[in-house]
């Protein structure tokens, strides 16, 4: 890549809103982020918050209607992810973007053998014969650190493990070398032993590739231990932003501090009692006109239900490469 | 820990369930599932046992055997001085309102046709004789305990959160005044945010009702907050069980050691520092477990006796039991516990 500062991924205003007999559903308003070559950006927010919305509209992966795209711009080095056909979008997908979904079996095929469904994209895209994909895909299980992989190349999906099959969506995803992995909450289903193998392997690939990585999860723990950036989300929206040692030593939003308050550590001090975090996400039938987390925040204030705050950087770095946070209460007193 | 020298209310001793693998066209028993093999251990009144281990290692089925959703295979589960194994189909009836069970999923526990008071008024309908009135002030009762609201009385469980989904099941549990709960993974379904509302409920209803707890999580982090002791599960054995404090600081079975070592802590420069024990190859299949320890596959520390002897568990500190085989020099503590304890530092031994 010849500019290494050039975003992989540049996402600017990006908006899905669901039809449903109920009304409209605002499940994404208006989020912006970048990645750069080589980062890994970490994704985190409360049930519901538009985590997964928010990717699956990056890479046309939702069925429209019910959803509906309304807005945004999502450029994937030169080209916008948003204006193009449904069929470069097919080929962006296996070529340039991979993707690994919390569960493996809604995207294993059960009737194909996993050599199968890994030579695919290989001949589809990278332009191997029938022959050099069925090596590569045997390397990319080895990759992964699937022992045997030579002979289990030729099982089904249902012969694995389930910390094998989320391995072998990882295979699959990585089998084109792409430059941007979307990871959508790849490691919850498993045992923290497991769990610790796969955020082990990603991380030894991303260097050995360089590729950017999107990882949506609830675990703050595996933030910690793998994101370059954290972005934080509520209700449809991104409310903070930041390197990931400023989310954990400085946070900003209340939403994110009241959320690593409320998980136990293994080593730290352990409280009598957790703290909580009280009251109900928002319903999101319309675009916000307040902030969502209004309701449940400590710090709330009149300006809170008359203004939806924006995001506003809290040092002189552009928006999104720095710390930001969108917060009435932070912009006007904010924490000490 | 709450009181140590309350007198123990579970004791389970010896206990294996077995489930039977059939195969062939003549459908022939060629083996078993051995989901639980020879397991001992004991739970003080008031006390919360803390059950961790892999996926597929049997936590749920221990839980399971222990309140007889099972038939064990073998051994005894002692509850308030009666062995369940044994309890005949009438006696078991009448036992059952002491020990109840909370579940991982609460979507899929609750009937979705049944409104809330009829979920939770249910166990008294079957094993109370109280009127109507007395029943609705019974549930009302419960309701108030864990936190619902009585206008929802009359709502259905879809119309319920998810934290709100496991009050009900929890008051449900409550309803017959148990003396000890199974919690089968309550909060692996939850948001973070409503996790701490549950366990936090969970503790104050075993201060206020002096209720026993086996807390089975994935959670290491959720263990450390609630548990008392913690029993550390590994393909159907317990490979340690010990005091909270002792096990986190110091965990002494590698197999604890790697889980421990696994946890990823929220705190980046932790993150970027400490060095994980990181295990090769996955859990070994239970229905054909290896011939010596059933963690030697995997082991980091393993030598020679591993290979062929299973260890047994056997304490190896004041408080603290460990099976393997590198803590078998060190003799148990003798006398420092119960009867029963000493009896069963041995059960495993035999097996040799
Ligand atoms: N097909 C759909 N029809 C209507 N609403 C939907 C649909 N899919 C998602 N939503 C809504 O969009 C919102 C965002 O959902 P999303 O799946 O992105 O949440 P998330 O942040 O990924 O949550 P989780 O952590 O639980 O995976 C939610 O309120 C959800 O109910
Ligand atoms: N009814 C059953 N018939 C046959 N095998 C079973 C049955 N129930 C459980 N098993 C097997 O027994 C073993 C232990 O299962 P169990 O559900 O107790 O594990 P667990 O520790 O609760 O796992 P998880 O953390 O995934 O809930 C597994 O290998 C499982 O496949
Ligand atoms: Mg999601
Ligand atoms: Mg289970």
């Amino acid at each position: 890549m010849a500019d290494e500062a050039a975003p992989v991924l540049d996402v600017r205003g990006l908006t899905t809103v669901f039809h449903t007999r109920q009304g409209e559903i605002h499940a994404v308003n208006a989020v912006s982020f970048a990645l750069k070559r080589g980062e890994v950006l970490g994704v985190v927010g409360e049930s519901g918050s538009g985590k997964s919305v928010t990717m699956m509209s990056l890479v046309g992966l939702l069925p429209t209607p019910p959803a509906e795209v309304r807005a945004g711009q999502v450029m994937l080095g030169t080209r916008d992810l948003l204006q193009m056909s449904a069929k470069d979008l097919s080929d962006v997908r296996g070529a340039k973007v991979g993707f690994v979904f919390q569960d493996p079996m809604t995207s294993l095929n059960p009737v194909f053998t996993v050599e199968n469904q890994i030579c695919e994209p290989l001949t589809r895209h990278m332009g191997l014969s029938k022959a050099q994909a069925r090596a590569r895909s045997v390397e990319l299980l080895e990759l992964v650190g699937i022992p045997d992989a030579a002979k289990r190349v030729k099982y089904y999906p249902h012969q694995f493990s389930g910390g094998m099959r989320q391995r072998v969506m990882i295979a699959i995803a990585l089998a084109c070398e792409p430059d941007l992995l979307i990871a959508d909450e790849p490691t919850t289903a498993l045992d923290v032993t497991i769990q610790a193998q796969i955020i082990e392997l990603m991380k030894d690939l991303q260097k050995k590739l360089g590729m950017a990585i999107i990882w949506i999860t609830h675990d703050m723990g595996v933030i910690a231990g793998i994101a370059d950036r954290v972005m934080v989300m509520y209700g449809g929206q991104v409310v903070e932003h930041a390197p990931v040692d400023q989310i954990f030593h400085s946070p900003q939003h209340p939403y994110t501090r009241a959320l690593l308050r409320t998980i136990p550590t293994i080593t730290g001090k352990r409280e009598a009692r957790l703290s909580v975090i009280e009251g109900q996400p928002p319903i999101m039938a319309q675009a916000p006109k307040a902030c969502p987390f209004g309701a449940r925040c400590a710090h709330h204030f009149a300006r809170c239900d008359a203004e939806n705050p924006q995001r506003r950087p809290l040092d002189c770095l552009p928006l999104g490469q720095g710390h930001d946070v969108a917060c009435h209460w932070s912009a006007e007193v904010g924490y000490a | 820990m709450r009181d140590a020298s309350a007198p123990d209310l579970v004791q389970v001793d010896g206990l294996k369930m077995y489930f039977p693998v059939y195969s062939g066209v003549l459908r022939r028993h060629s083996g078993d599932i051995k989901a639980v093999d020879d397991v001992s251990f004991t739970i003080r009144a008031g006390e919360t046992l803390g059950l961790v281990g892999e996926s597929g290692c049997g936590k749920s089925t221990l839980g399971r055997a222990m309140l007889r959703l099972y038939d064990p295979t073998a051994g005894r589960v002692v509850i308030d001085g009666e062995d369940i194994a044994r309890l005949s189909p009438e006696a078991l009836r009448k036992k059952r309102p002491t020990m109840q069970m909370v579940f991982q999923d609460p979507q899929a526990s609750l009937n979705p046709r049944m409104s809330l008071s009829s979920i939770i008024g249910e166990p008294l309908v079957e094993h109370t004789a109280l009127t109507t009135a007395q029943r609705q002030d019974r549930i009302y009762e419960l309701m108030d305990q864990v936190g619902l609201n009585r206008r929802f009385a009359n709502r259905f469980p879809h119309e319920f959160s998810g934290g709100q989904r496991q009050r009900i099941g929890i008051a449900r549990a409550l309803a017959l005044n148990p003396k000890f709960i199974v919690c089968d993974e309550p909060i692996a379904a939850l948001d973070v945010s409503i996790q701490a509302q549950v366990v936090n409920l969970l503790e104050d209803l075993q201060d206020k009702l002096g209720l026993t707890y086996l807390f089975i999580s994935h959670d290491l982090s959720m263990v450390r907050h609630i548990a008392d002791r913690v029993a550390v599960m590994y393909l159907g054995r317990i490979v340690e069980l010990s005091p909270r404090d002792d096990l986190y600081a110091r965990p002494l079975h590698p197999y604890a050691e790697a889980l421990l070592s696994a946890v990823n802590e929220p705190n980046p420069e932790r993150a970027r520092t400490r060095s994980r024990i990181l295990l090769k190859g996955d859990l070994p299949s239970p229905a054909n477990p290896p011939k010596g320890c059933n963690f030697c596959t995997r082991c980091p520390k393993v030598f020679d006796r591993c290979l062929t002897e299973k260890p047994a568990l056997v304490q190896v500190e004041p408080g603290r039991k460990v099976a393997c085989h590198l803590f078998q020099t060190l003799k148990p503590t003798a006398g420092s516990t119960g009867g029963f304890h000493t009896q069963d530092d041995f059960q495993q031994g035999v097996t040799l």
